[in-house]
């Protein structure tokens, strides 16, 4: 527990968390490994977790029936993946396949769920930190969708 | 003569050239395709004699016979004896003639012209370079440069972004930089199938997670104008000074000398006065959609 504490909170994204919500978090917190190969989730499944990913690589795929997947972003160590489970309906909106061997720290999305709905202080500063991670990705894919590097029109 | 006018940095461009609206034939070498759009054509002087000496970030106007010209940066080694090399997307009626020409075929070049990257300025610091698409060829002589004089910089990082694998420029020399100790390279497409095991996602993000001192460092970055803005957002997240970031700007070029005036950018005129550019000299500018 003690490892994990100190492990969330030199990561970015719980930069600055009240000590009371950090233990929290890692009330919430547990070590994961998922092998090369495999999903942590899929699209449309239910999102009651989040992970702050400390090694590895995983890509997160989108497929159009018995189409090839395609590779919309991959995410290494250092990153957060996922965000689903604090936005409704809380369901998964792209597969997270494991390309290479992944260490992570899972958290509990669903149980901090319940939680901000009783402190909304502690809603506000979960939000503060997913929103950035929405907005990263919704101008990576203005980017993507843009074509930049096609010819200029 | 022509008379030479200096850059920023007080440098003559070009040195000495007869006649700068005077094209000068020479014969293509090798045509190698690098993507499906994407060619290099290594060219030399039909009447022999020197290559003239070009500067990394530095131009050519090509000029396909009968059918017009295009500047086109050069991308081939400034510290050795080398043809001249061009990677030239096919984008419009000047290139997709260069694409057909084969070994032996002539074309017409005048240059070199422009404002260079400042590889000599940034000695002593850490080097950033961020190549979106077909913008890695005009970085790829800062790179040699750089590498070249290794002992003269402190940590140097390549940023690459393509729009698929298949769009990646100098694959080979990638993977070559990407085996030195002494480089940091990262390389990122739009979008993947599972045959990719590499990044996936836009180019700007992996900056995040370079290594370097953002107090000394001096970023050099080429590509679609957006992701130059998106660039520069995240270096200057992380506190990288306006005066510290160089772009290489792409407007419709004729003349390269100033007279013509197809290139006006605001008041500058990017033949003569960039394409290289310091970020704050262009700032007030950048993104604006009437520019």
């Amino acid at each position: 527990m003690e490892l994990l504490e100190k492990i969330l909170a030199q990561h970015s994204f719980l930069k600055d968390l009240e000590k009371k919500y950090l233990q929290l978090m890692v009330g919430c917190a547990s070590n994961v490994r998922f092998d090369a190969g495999t999903f942590i989730y899929r699209e449309r499944e239910d999102a009651n977790h989040f992970y702050i990913l400390r090694a590895g690589k995983v890509a997160l795929e989108i497929h159009n029936g018995g189409c090839e997947a395609i590779t919309i972003e991959t995410l290494a160590a250092g990153d957060v993946l996922g965000w689903a489970w604090l936005v409704p309906p809380y369901r998964w909106h792209a597969d997270a396949h494991v390309l290479e061997m992944t260490r992570a720290i899972a958290l509990d999305g669903k149980c901090l769920r319940d939680k901000c709905r009783d402190d909304h202080h502690l809603g506000y500063e979960l939000m503060m930190r997913i929103v950035p991670l929405i907005t990263h990705q919704l101008q990576a894919t203005q980017l993507q969708l843009m074509d930049v590097y096609g010819v200029r029109k | 003569m022509y008379t030479v006018f200096e850059n920023r940095q007080g440098t003559a461009v070009p040195e000495s050239l007869p006649n700068p609206l005077l094209p000068v034939p020479y014969r293509v070498l090798q045509n190698k395709r690098n993507t499906h759009d994407v060619f290099t054509l290594d060219v030399e002087p039909v009447n022999g004699g020197n290559f003239p000496h070009f500067l990394p970030g530095q131009f050519n106007m090509l000029y396909f016979f009968g059918k017009g010209d295009a500047a086109i940066s050069i991308s081939g080694d400034p510290t050795t004896e080398q043809p001249f090399r061009h990677t030239i997307r096919r984008a419009g009626v000047v290139t997709q003639a260069l694409e057909k020409l084969k070994p032996g075929g002539v074309l017409g070049i005048r240059g070199p012209f422009g404002v260079p990257w400042p590889v000599k300025e940034a000695e002593g610091q850490d080097v950033l370079l961020v190549a979106g698409g077909i913008g890695l060829a005009p970085l790829r002589p800062a790179m040699y440069t750089l590498l070249a004089n290794r002992d003269n910089y402190r940590k140097i990082s390549l940023f690459h972004g393509a729009r698929t694998p298949e769009d990646l420029l100098y694959v080979t020399e990638l993977e070559q930089w990407r085996s030195r100790l002494d480089l940091q390279v990262w390389v990122s497409v739009d979008a993947a199938t599972r045959n990719w095991m590499g990044d996936v996602g836009v180019v700007t993000k992996l900056i995040a997670k370079a290594s370097f001192d953002p107090l000394n460092v001096v970023a050099l970055i080429c590509g679609p104008e957006i992701m130059m803005r998106f660039t520069i957002q995240e270096l200057e997240k992380i506190q990288i000074k306006s005066d510290k970031i160089f772009l290489s700007m792409e407007r419709n070029m004729k003349c390269a000398v100033g007279f013509c005036g197809h290139c006006q950018y605001g008041p500058h005129f990017l033949c003569k006065e960039g394409p290289v550019f310091r970020y704050d000299q262009v700032q007030s500018l950048l993104g604006k959609r009437e520019v």
